[in-house]
């Protein structure tokens, strides 16, 4: 239902040292109505130029601290609220080069009153 | 006069708060303005800090109300029996998720509480005892593609009645009512690649109200469909068109009415919700409660031009208007 709005193109960054960046990291929201805990996202998938990241680069942050995919499982006392931003950064050596990059980002929630799981995707080609 | 209201919930307004172009005293003081003075909330979607909500939130909102002279109608509960990704929430665990959507309600001076359609009935039934207690009434959703005859939906009617309670029933939402295929819908199929000639046949079956499965067949086997036509033909597994002529007989088990639109016409029109043949049922049923609108047409329009939930709102509730001043006056 929002999925043209998942990612904040304008918020793709490197992190790390500039001069030898870590990885990258943006803005993004939950494509729900309403807000979920942690602990039912159980996938943010996230690919540049095609290339699928793995599940462990990617770190989340609703404003709190940074949690794994992993940690989010059992993060029962946190939630991503509706509309709000939250930092994804993902370990990927170098950053992003300068110039374009398409860079996706396919949420996969546990919504339970859904029979299945419930697929958000979004992709926005960014500049460096 | 009718028992009737005309009310708004807050999903209505979901694409422009979610991207902050609204807030909620914005919502709300549009829906006065247009003398929706019913206010339905969603609180895990307008309360951030939902469930930890404070004795100062509270009050936060009961001031708005009062600011804007305006009132709750409707709280809308999740449940999320999926929590936990190694297994169900126990049944215990259920019944007190809902316990403490009860008592925010109740904190809230709200006295109906919108049930998603996929709580079991006998869960709710255990919730009975503190819905009594607190006077609210537990409203099962009964959204497209379920119905008012739904055998699950029955179910929880049964129980009411098993239990002999008035704080345990149903909370239709008009998607059900679905006559005709909405052209929102159609549309953005189209944009997404659906032939004109298979969206029409796709329109055309729907209009003649062949059962879905026949035309998904059609379209997904016999006329090889793409991708976006199949996805066109497989809403018609969630296009319910309920017997309106029903209503009277299920208006006795629910307070409160969701009422879903995709779309209303510049000469506000509502294209595919048969309103115009439930609202003269609701009214000679001598039903009471809040039609509260729930406009849900941005994700089928967003593609392609501004979101305005307002306008769309608006003409809705002319067509209120419009259609309860009709039963008044025949009634006169």
């Amino acid at each position: 239902m929002f999925d043209r709005y998942l990612i904040d193109e304008k918020s793709v960054r490197n992190i790390g040292p500039a001069d030898a960046p870590t990885g990258f990291a943006f803005e993004a929201r939950l494509g729900y109505y309403r807000g979920l805990g942690l602990s039912m996202i159980e996938e943010l998938n996230i690919t540049v130029d095609g290339e699928a990241l793995p599940r462990a680069a990617v770190l989340f942050d609703e404003g709190p601290g940074p949690l794994t995919l992993d940690e989010m499982e059992s993060a029962y006392d946190r939630r991503w609220a509706f509309g709000a931003p939250a930092t994804i950064s993902v370990d990927y050596s170098g950053g992003l080069a300068p110039g374009e990059h398409r860079v996706a980002l396919q949420q996969k929630l546990r919504v339970s009153y859904m029979p299945f799981p419930s697929f958000n995707f979004d992709e926005k080609k960014v500049t460096i | 006069m009718t028992g009737i209201e005309r009310g708004v919930s807050l999903y209505s307004f979901q694409e422009e708060m979610f991207l902050g172009q609204m807030s909620i005293e914005d919502c709300v003081a549009f829906a006065a303005a247009i003398g929706a003075k019913g206010i339905e909330i969603l609180p895990e979607q307008n309360m951030p800090g939902f469930p930890n909500i404070t004795d100062a939130d509270i009050g936060w909102w009961q001031d708005l109300m009062a600011r804007h002279g305006t009132h709750f109608t409707c709280y809308d509960m999740f449940l999320d029996t999926k929590r936990r990704k190694d297994r169900l929430m126990t049944d215990e665990e259920q019944v007190e998720s809902i316990h403490r959507d009860l008592r925010l309600c109740h904190r809230l001076g709200i006295r109906n509480m919108r049930v998603l359609v996929f709580v079991r009935p006998d869960i709710l039934g255990r919730c009975v005892p503190l819905a009594e207690e607190l006077d609210i009434h537990m409203g099962v959703e009964v959204h497209a593609p379920w119905h008012l005859e739904h055998a699950w939906i029955l179910r929880t009617i049964d129980e009411a009645d098993r239990l002999g309670t008035k704080h345990l029933g149903i909370l239709p939402d008009m998607g059900i009512f679905m006559k005709h295929y909405p052209p929102a819908f159609r549309g953005r199929f189209e944009r997404e690649g659906a032939r004109p000639e298979v969206a029409q046949f796709i329109v055309d079956q729907h209009e003649k109200k062949v059962m879905c499965e026949y035309t998904i067949f059609e379209v997904a086997v016999k006329m090889q469909g793409n991708p976006a036509e199949v996805r066109m033909a497989e809403t018609l597994r969630h296009a319910p068109y309920a017997n309106p002529k029903r209503i009277g007989d299920y208006a006795p088990y629910f307070r409160h009415i969701q009422a879903k639109f995709y779309e209303m016409t510049p000469d506000c029109t509502d294209p595919a919700l048969a309103y115009d043949e439930v609202i003269p049922e609701l009214v000679k049923a001598g039903w009471q409660g809040a039609l509260s609108s729930e406009y849900e047409g941005n994700r089928w329009i967003q593609d392609v031009e501004p979101v305005d939930s307002r306008e769309q709102v608006r003409r809705q509730h002319v067509m209120f208007e419009r259609l309860l001043a009709q039963r008044e006056g025949e009634a006169v």
